[in-house]
């Protein structure tokens, strides 16, 4: 059992509540996913710069100079903030490439948690109150953002093992549910130059997404195959740049609950995480059908 | 004196938000056939699990919105009322008596039930009356995939249409539908509808709160072949 909830605005005037919309949502889905916590949020952009969303086992010592080194590294300004052990540097947009390259060199235990001209990434171990906390994500704005609640089953409670992952850039993917071809996937992925870290089986669904649309898939096209070559339990909800998509498997026994407003669109693994939406009562409240890809775009 | 047996038989106003939900399943657990607060109103459910499950006293709860998981689950003679939709399970194993949503209900809505009716305004989705054993559902609109999967008995009413997979691995449970039918399940026939079934169906119709322009002619009844579930010593090389 895992908790989803994720909010696409239509109202600008709600994006300045945008994180704290979506962390109450968050914390009333701790009964289905108490261990970890993760939320991915869409803002700014189209500035020119990229952002870059790192985790550090050891923040003091990793984040203490990593602006200044990044600078150093590709000669070309680096803006960073730091949130407790996330960092979120933010680069030119054509020195994405070379700021993860010297990432890698210049901090090796560095893992990036996102990239993208508006998406960032924060997720740790913890109830999903003492996640927010930690990164303040109430005080967060944005146009749309998705969060999610761990209950694990596949791999051990770690931060790497929490939700959203990445699947490309400005896009993420969590996940109610279990999958059980990952193994045999797993090692499918590492053929195609695919790697991942760890041995939870949502990572190799975002990693899945990510190969296709390597090889030339849209999202959506992504998504749709998904239910022909994913074994297991799962609704997903994608985020992108420009909204969110939701796929539930044939079997459709993960729950999910969708409202719309002129003001929203909003996901939750059950209502109760919906409640306290402004306008819920007179909200379009629907289940999403099963094995159908929905997106929601500004 | 007189106040206070005005002030019981009164509707009874429980706010979940502010009371909890312990205190109100273990109140309406306390009642018995021979209360008089015969009347319950809900508010704030706010989409919470197991509101009113267990009941088993002659009592109207009313439920002013939605709710979580479990609404209603094994009833006994009371009456519920969903004033919005129910998450999964609504009246999931109910013995007896009566509820209704007024709105859309979740998934495997009546699962297991042993009797009473169980009414949904909207749409059911998936694995409605899955496994059920003598309750009798009436679905305003359409159900999903999965429906009425291993039922063994009681009658499930639909004025819409069936997803896919109706009625897969059926026992003795009787299906009636309106509308279109995806898919049967494994061992799902449609069967004639004689005039028993009409005369039952025209008082689940009524019962169910239906629109009375609905006839029971405009059914189609589906049931068991009956070909699954005894062993057919052919097959034995199958197990």
């Amino acid at each position: 059992m895992c908790g989803i909830v994720g909010l696409f605005l239509k109202d600008k005037s709600l994006e300045p509540k945008l994180g704290a919309m979506l962390t109450d949502m968050l914390i009333t889905m701790t009964d289905r996913g108490p261990d970890s916590a993760g939320i991915a949020i869409y803002g700014g952009g189209g500035d020119g710069l990229a952002k870059i969303t790192v985790q550090s086992t050891d923040p003091a010592k990793d984040f203490a100079t990593l602006d200044q080194d990044l600078k150093d590294a590709i000669g070309k300004p680096v803006a960073m903030k730091i949130k407790s052990t996330h960092a979120v540097l933010e680069v030119p947009a054509d020195q994405t490439d070379a700021a993860r390259s010297a990432l890698a060199h210049l901090r090796p235990g560095l893992k990036v948690m996102s990239v993208g001209d508006s998406l960032e990434i924060y997720k740790e171990v913890g109830l999903p109150k003492d996640v927010a906390a930690r990164f303040d994500l109430s005080k967060m704005t944005g146009t749309h953002g998705i969060g999610h609640t761990r209950m694990a089953t596949e791999s051990a409670v770690t931060t790497l093992g929490a939700h959203p992952f990445s699947t490309g850039s400005d896009q993420c993917l969590v996940h109610n549910g279990s999958l059980s071809n990952h193994n045999s996937l797993r090692r499918q992925l590492a053929h195609e130059g695919i790697a991942t870290e760890t041995q939870n089986d949502t990572e190799v669904g975002a990693a899945y997404i990510t190969w296709r649309m390597r090889e030339g898939a849209s999202l959506g096209e992504a998504l749709e195959s998904s239910i022909d070559d994913l074994d297991g339990f799962f609704t997903f909800v994608v985020g992108t740049k420009d909204g969110f998509g939701v796929i539930r498997d044939p079997i459709a026994c993960k729950p999910a609950v969708m409202a719309e407003t002129d003001q929203y669109v909003a996901f939750g693994s059950e209502y109760r995480a919906l409640v306290n939406l402004p306008g819920i009562e007179a909200a379009r409240v629907w289940e999403p059908e099963p094995a159908t890809v929905y997106f929601w775009n500004h | 004196m007189k106040s206070n047996v005005l002030e019981q038989t009164a509707t009874q106003t429980f706010d979940l938000s502010a009371r909890g939900l312990r205190e109100l399943n273990s109140s309406l657990h306390a009642l018995s056939g021979a209360t008089n607060m015969t009347a319950w109103e809900v508010v704030n459910p706010k989409g919470a699990h197991a509101i009113a499950a267990g009941v088993d006293a002659p009592v109207d709860i009313s439920v002013m919105g939605s709710t979580g998981y479990y609404c209603a689950g094994m009833n006994k003679q009371a009456t519920i009322r969903v004033k919005g939709s129910a998450g999964p399970g609504v009246a999931e194993n109910m013995m007896s008596g009566t509820v209704i949503v007024d709105g859309d209900a979740s998934q495997y809505a009546g699962a297991t039930g042993r009797g009473g009716l169980l009414v949904i305004k909207g749409n059911a989705s998936s694995r409605c009356g899955i496994s059920m054993k003598g309750v009798e559902i009436v679905v305003h609109g359409n159900i999903g995939h999965m429906s009425a999967f291993m039922a063994q008995s009681g009658s499930l009413v639909v004025c819409g249409d069936a997803g896919d997979a109706l009625g897969d691995s059926l026992y003795e449970a009787k299906l009636f539908v309106r509308g279109s039918v995806k898919s049967l399940g494994a061992d799902c026939i449609e069967k004639e509808m004689r005039p028993e079934h009409l005369e039952h169906l025209a008082d689940l119709l009524r019962r169910g709160e239906c629109d009375p322009t609905i006839k029971p002619e405009e059914f189609r009844r589906y049931g068991s072949a009956r070909k699954l579930y005894n062993f057919n010593i052919d097959n034995a090389s199958a197990y």
